[in-house]
C-alpha cells in the first residue's frame, strides 16, 4: 500500500518538474478549480472529524479497560514464594558462523536447531553435540528469520531477499540443499519473522512492508493476509493452544495486535510500549503474551482482561530487548538484550532474578527448547549459546560454634561445601527453614 | 492506582542513555569533576573509573560492582565518557581517569561520519608535533589505506587537515586539550580498535526507516495536483473509518477483572512448577547437564511416566497435545463406542494441515465418512452447525467442518473427557510404577514434589538451592 502511495507521487510528480511555474499556476486557473477546492476542503473536514471520533473511542477504550483494574499482578503474587537468587550457566557454545547470528529456532526432538546470520549462512546443528548437520548459503544477506518445520524435516528462512524460501533437510550429507528450495512467500520489504503453523505445509511470515501473510508451502499461494499495523511488522508467535487459530505480531507502530487466522481481522490490540516491539511470545497458556522493546522494557498482556499486565524494568536497563521468552510454567521470562546480557525476570512478582553475562555483542535471538530443559540465544559475536540453570539439592547442618552451614551436595562428584552465612544468597529464606526443623 | 506506569512513560527509555549522562554531570548529585595536577601539566576536567562505578551502585538501581562495571563500559563503547589514556573503551573500577564526551559527538545525534572525514582527521594528527599523539598502529594502517583510496583528492584533504590545524593552533591550551581528547574518542567509537567491537552498527531493520522518513509522510499540498491530493485523502479515509470501526467493535468487548486473571495465572504456573525444569529438576536428569539423554528416551517410549499422566488430568488440550494421551483416549472411546467424536475431531485437525490442493478431496472423504446421511461413523452434531456444514461442503475451505468441530469439541470436554479422567484405565496408569532410573544420574535425596518446596511446612533440612 505504502509503495504504491510512492509511485504515484513519483509518476506524477516528474511530468511537473518539467515544466515551469507559470504553466502550473495555468492550469489551476481553471474553471473547474472553485469547485474542486470546495471539495477538497470537505474532505479534509470529514478526514478531520474522524479522527476526533477515533480519539473519543480510544479514550472510552481505556477507561472501560480501567474499569476493570482492581489489584496490580506483583500485588496479587505476594502471596508465592519468592525464587531465590538463579544462576544460569552456558553448556554449549555453538561457533561456526561467520557474522552475526540474526535468528534461531529448536527443532521439536529438543536438541537441533536451525540458526541464520548476516553472511547469508543458514546452518542446522544438533546443539546437544555441537556437530553441525546442514549449512546452506542464502542468495541474499542479512537472513532475519529462519524456522524448523514441526516434522523436522524441513527449515524456512528469509530476509533481505523479501522471500521466505523452505529447504527440505536431506538424510545425504553431500546433497545440495539449495538444490531443492521452494520459494514460498513473497513480500514488498523484508522478511522479519516466520513460523510454520502446526504442520509443514503451512508458514505464516511478518515483513517490513507492514503485513503478516499466511501461506501454503506446497503451492506457494496466499491463504490469507493480515493488514492492520501501520508500520513495519518486526515480529510474531502463533498461539500454543491446539483448537485456537490465533496469532500475535508487534511492529514498529509500537502496537501488538492479536489476529484471527481465518478472518484475516485483527480482534484485539495492545499499544502501550514507548519504541519498536522486538519480540512477542504468548504465555505457555495462551491466555496472555510477552513482548520486548527498544524501549527497554518487556511487558505482559493479558488477552482476557484485555489489557497490560505488568512492566519487567530496571532504571540501570537501558538497552533494548530483543527477544523474549517464558520457561514452561510460565514463572521465568527470559530476555535477550542489546547490550549483550540476558535477563531473567519473575513473571508474576515483577523482579529479576538472574543476569547472565557471556556474549561479546548484542542478544539477538532467544528461544527455551521445547521441553523448557534448556535456552539458546544468538547473538551478534558470531555465537550460540545453550544456557541453563544450575542447582543441586542439598543437606543442611547449620554448625553454631562456627557459624557456618555445611552442604552435603548430591552429585558424587561434587565436594562438599562450608559457607558463612554472609556468602548465602537469600540468607533470610534460608533461614526461616532452619528454624523450623528445630 | 499504582502511578510506576506514569512515571515509565514520562522516562520515555528512548532517551534514558542521555538521562544517566545528564544526573551525572549534574553539578549538586552527579559525578564530581575535577583537574588533575601531574608532572608539569594539569589533567584537566577528569573523574576516575571507582567514582564513575561508585555512584551507578549509589543513584542506580545497581547491586554490584560487576553490573557497574557492565554498563559502564558499554556506555564508554557508545561513546558517552571515554578513558583519556586509551583507545580501547572499557570502564575499569581503578585510578584510571575519565572525560565526559561532548554532546555534538553523541551517538544519539545519529550522524554517521564519512571515511573523507576520518582521513581529514588522522592527516591533522600528522601534522600536531606532540609525540604522545602520534599515530597507533592501527591508525597509521588506516591512513595508509586512505591515502590509496582517495589518491585523486587527498590536497583537497590535506588542505582541509591544515586548515582545522590552524583553527586548533589558535585555540586556549587547556580547551585545545580536552577537545582533542574528545575528538579522539569520537573516532574510537565510529573507527574502533580492531577486535572491539563496532558499536555504531546498525540493525538493518531500523537503519532503512532511519533512512527513509517517507513512511511518515506528509503529503505538499501546494504542489501536487488536487486529483491525487484527493486520492490520498480517501485513502486515509478509509484507513481511519477501518480503525473507527474497530475501535467500535473491541470497546465492548467482555473483559475479566484483573484479580480473576491474576489468579489465574498463578494458578496455572502453580499447576505447572513440577514441569518446568528450570524451577524442578527434571527426573532422571536434565541431558544439558548430565549429557545422559534418558529423560528423552524416557518422553518418546510408549509408555507414559506417571508425571506425564498426572498431567492429562489438567485439561482437555494435554491430551490432544500428547500422542499417546490422545491414543489412550482414543482407546477408552473405542471401549464406550463413542470414537467417532475424537477420529472426527482429529480428521479436521488433519485436514487443516494438508496442503490446500488436497482438501476438497478431503472435505468430501470426512463428509462421506461422519456427517453425510448413512455414515458409517455417524457423530451427533446440532441442527445449526449441520446445516451450516452442508453448505460449506458445497464449496470446500480448509474450515468448512469449523462449527461441526467446535461442537464436537465441547461435547467430548463436557462429557467423554470427565469420564476417561474416571476410568480405571487412566487410574491404571497413574499409578504405574515408575521406570527404573539410570543409575548414572544424580541420586535425588527426596521426590521432588511443587507442594514441599513451596510449603511453609516441608522437609526443613533438605532445601532446593541455587548455587554456583
Amino acid at each position: 500500500m505504502f509503495y504504491l502511495d510512492f509511485l504515484i507521487v513519483i509518476l506524477c510528480f516528474k511530468p511537473f518538474r518539467c515544466r515551469s511555474l507559470p504553466a502550473q499556476r495555468k492550469y489551476m486557473r481553471s474553471p473547474l478549480i472553485p469547485e474542486m477546492a470546495t471539495q477538497e476542503v470537505q474532505l479534509n473536514e470529514t478526514l478531520a472529524h474522524l479522527k476526533t471520533e477515533s480519539e473519543t473511542l480510544k479514550s472510552k477504550l481505556e477507561e472501560e479497560r480501567a474499569k476493570l483494574h482492581d489489584v496490580e499482578l506483583h500485588q496479587v503474587a505476594e502471596k508465592v514464594e519468592g525464587l531465590g537468587q538463579f544462576v544460569m550457566k552456558t553448556r554449549r557454545t555453538l561457533k561456526g558462523h561467520g557474522n552475526k547470528v540474526l535468528c534461531m529456532d529448536w527443532c521439536k526432538d529438543k536438541r537441533r536447531i536451525v540458526s541464520s546470520s548476516q553472511d547469508g549462512k543458514v546452518i542446522v546443528w544438533d546443539a546437544f553435540t555441537t556437530n553441525k548437520e546442514h549449512a546452506v548459503t542464502m542468495p541474499c544477506t542479512w537472513v532475519m528469520a529462519c524456522a524448523y518445520a514441526p516434522s523436522g524435516c524441513a527449515v524456512a528462512c528469509g530476509g533481505l531477499d523479501n522471500k521466505c524460501s523452505v529447504y527440505p533437510l536431506s538424510l545425504d550429507k553431500n546433497e545440495n540443499l539449495a538444490a531443492k528450495k521452494k520459494s514460498v512467500a513473497m513480500h514488498t520489504n523484508y522478511l522479519s519473522a516466520c513460523s510454520f503453523t502446526n504442520s509443514d505445509m503451512q508458514i505464516l511470515t511478518s515483513s517490513g512492508d507492514g503485513t503478516c501473510a499466511l501461506w501454503d508451502v506446497e503451492s506457494g499461494q496466499l491463504l490469507q493476509s493480515f493488514h492492520g499495523h501501520a508500520a513495519d511488522v518486526l515480529c510474531l508467535d502463533l498461539a500454543p493452544s491446539e483448537t485456537g487459530n490465533t496469532f500475535v505480531s508487534g511492529g514498529c507502530d509500537k502496537k501488538a495486535n492479536v489476529w484471527d487466522m481465518r478472518s484475516g481481522q485483527c480482534i484485539q490490540s495492545f499499544e502501550t510500549h514507548e519504541s519498536d516491539i522486538n519480540s512477542v511470545r504468548y504465555y505457555p497458556s495462551g491466555d496472555a503474551f510477552a513482548s520486548g522493546s527498544d524501549d527497554a522494557t518487556c511487558r505482559l498482556y493479558d488477552l482476557r482482561a484485555d489489557r497490560e499486565v505488568a512492566i519487567y524494568s530496571k532504571e540501570s536497563i537501558i538497552f533494548g530487548v530483543s527477544s523474549v521468552d517464558f520457561s514452561l510454567s510460565g514463572r521465568l521470562l527470559f530476555g535477550g538484550y542489546n547490550d549483550y546480557t540476558i535477563n531473567v525476570w519473575d513473571v508474576l512478582k515483577g523482579t529479576r532474578v538472574s543476569i547472565l553475562f557471556g556474549h561479546e555483542n548484542r542478544v539477538s535471538t532467544l528461544r527455551v527448547s521445547p521441553d523448557g530443559t534448556a535456552f539458546s540465544t544468538g547473538s551478534w559475536d558470531h555465537t550460540l549459546r545453550v544456557c541453563d540453570d544450575c542447582y543441586f539439592f542439598i543437606g543442611i547442618k547449620y554448625n553454631q560454634n562456627l557459624c557456618t552451614f555445611n552442604f552435603t551436595p548430591c552429585a558424587p562428584d561434587k565436594p562438599p561445601l562450608s559457607l558463612t552465612a554472609t556468602h548465602l544468597p537469600k540468607y533470610s529464606n534460608l533461614k526461616k527453614h532452619i528454624y523450623r526443623s528445630t | 492506582h499504582v502511578t510506576n506506569d506514569a512515571n515509565q512513560r514520562a522516562l520515555s527509555k528512548e532517551w534514558q542513555k542521555s538521562d544517566i549522562i545528564a544526573r551525572m554531570q549534574d553539578e549538586k548529585s552527579g559525578i564530581p569533576i575535577r583537574t588533575v595536577k601531574s608532572f608539569l601539566t594539569k589533567i584537566p576536567s577528569v573523574f576516575s573509573g571507582s567514582e564513575i562505578v561508585q555512584w551507578m551502585i549509589k543513584n542506580l538501581d545497581i547491586e554490584d560492582q560487576v553490573e557497574a562495571l557492565h554498563l559502564g563500559t558499554l556506555m564508554a563503547a557508545h561513546g558517552y565518557f571515554f578513558p583519556i589514556s586509551d583507545h580501547v573503551l572499557t570502564l575499569k573500577d581503578d585510578g584510571t581517569f575519565y572525560r565526559f564526551q561532548t554532546p555534538y559527538f553523541w551517538p544519539s545525534n545519529c550522524w554517521e561520519p564519512e571515511n573523507t572525514d576520518y582521513a581529514v582527521y588522522l592527516c591533522k594528527r600528522t601534522m600536531q608535533n606532540k609525540a604522545r599523539l602520534e599515530l597507533a598502529d592501527y591508525e597509521a594502517e588506516s591512513l595508509a589505506r586512505l591515502q590509496r583510496a582517495f589518491a585523486r583528492k587527498w590536497e583537497f584533504i590535506f588542505m582541509q587537515a591544515e586548515a582545522q590545524a590552524k583553527v586548533d593552533k589558535k585555540r586556549d591550551k587547556i580547551e585545545r586539550k580536552i577537545l582533542d581528547s574528545q575528538e579522539r574518542a569520537f573516532w574510537d567509537v565510529h573507527r574502533p580498535v580492531p577486535g572491539c567491537v563496532n558499536t555504531t552498527e546498525v540493525d538493518i531493520k531500523k537503519s532503512s526507516r532511519m533512512k527513509n522518513p517517507h513512511k511518515t509522510r506528509k503529503v505538499v499540498g501546494v504542489l501536487l495536483p488536487f486529483l491525487l491530493r484527493s486520492r490520498l485523502i480517501t485513502m486515509k479515509h478509509r484507513r481511519e473509518q477501518t480503525g473507527l470501526l474497530f475501535l467500535a467493535v473491541i470497546v465492548n468487548r467482555h473483559r475479566l477483572k484483573m484479580s480473576k486473571v491474576a489468579e489465574s495465572l498463578l494458578a496455572y504456573t502453580e499447576q505447572y512448577v513440577e514441569y518446568d525444569p528450570f524451577l524442578t529438576p527434571p527426573d532422571p536428569s536434565n541431558p544439558w547437564i548430565s549429557d545422559d539423554t534418558t529423560l528423552w528416551e524416557l518422553e518418546a517410549s510408549k509408555e507414559p511416566g506417571q508425571q506425564r499422566v498426572k498431567r492429562w488430568a489438567f485439561g482437555i488440550d494435554e491430551v490432544f497435545k500428547d500422542p499417546v494421551g490422545r491414543e489412550q483416549f482414543l482407546k477408552f472411546l473405542e471401549s464406550e463406542f463413542s470414537s467417532e467424536n475424537l477420529r472426527f475431531w482429529l480428521a479436521v485437525q488433519e485436514l487443516k494441515k494438508r496442503p490446500i490442493r488436497e482438501v476438497p478431496t478431503r472435505v468430501q472423504e470426512i463428509w462421506q465418512e461422519f456427517l453425510a446421511p448413512g455414515a458409517p461413523s455417524a457423530i451427533n452434531v446440532d441442527s445449526k452447525s449441520y446445516a451450516k456444514t452442508t453448505q460449506n461442503v458445497k464449496d470446500p475451505g480448509r474450515y468448512a467442518f469449523e462449527d461441526a468441530q467446535e461442537h464436537i469439541y465441547k461435547l467430548m470436554k463436557s462429557d467423554s473427557y470427565s469420564r476417561f479422567i474416571r476410568s480405571s484405565a487412566y487410574q491404571e496408569l497413574l499409578q504405574a510404577k515408575k521406570k527404573v532410573q539410570n543409575t548414572k544420574s544424580f541420586p535425588s535425596l527426596f521426590t521432588p514434589s511443587c507442594s514441599d518446596k513451596y510449603s511453609t511446612g516441608g522437609r526443613a533440612d533438605v532445601v532446593l538451592l541455587r548455587y554456583l
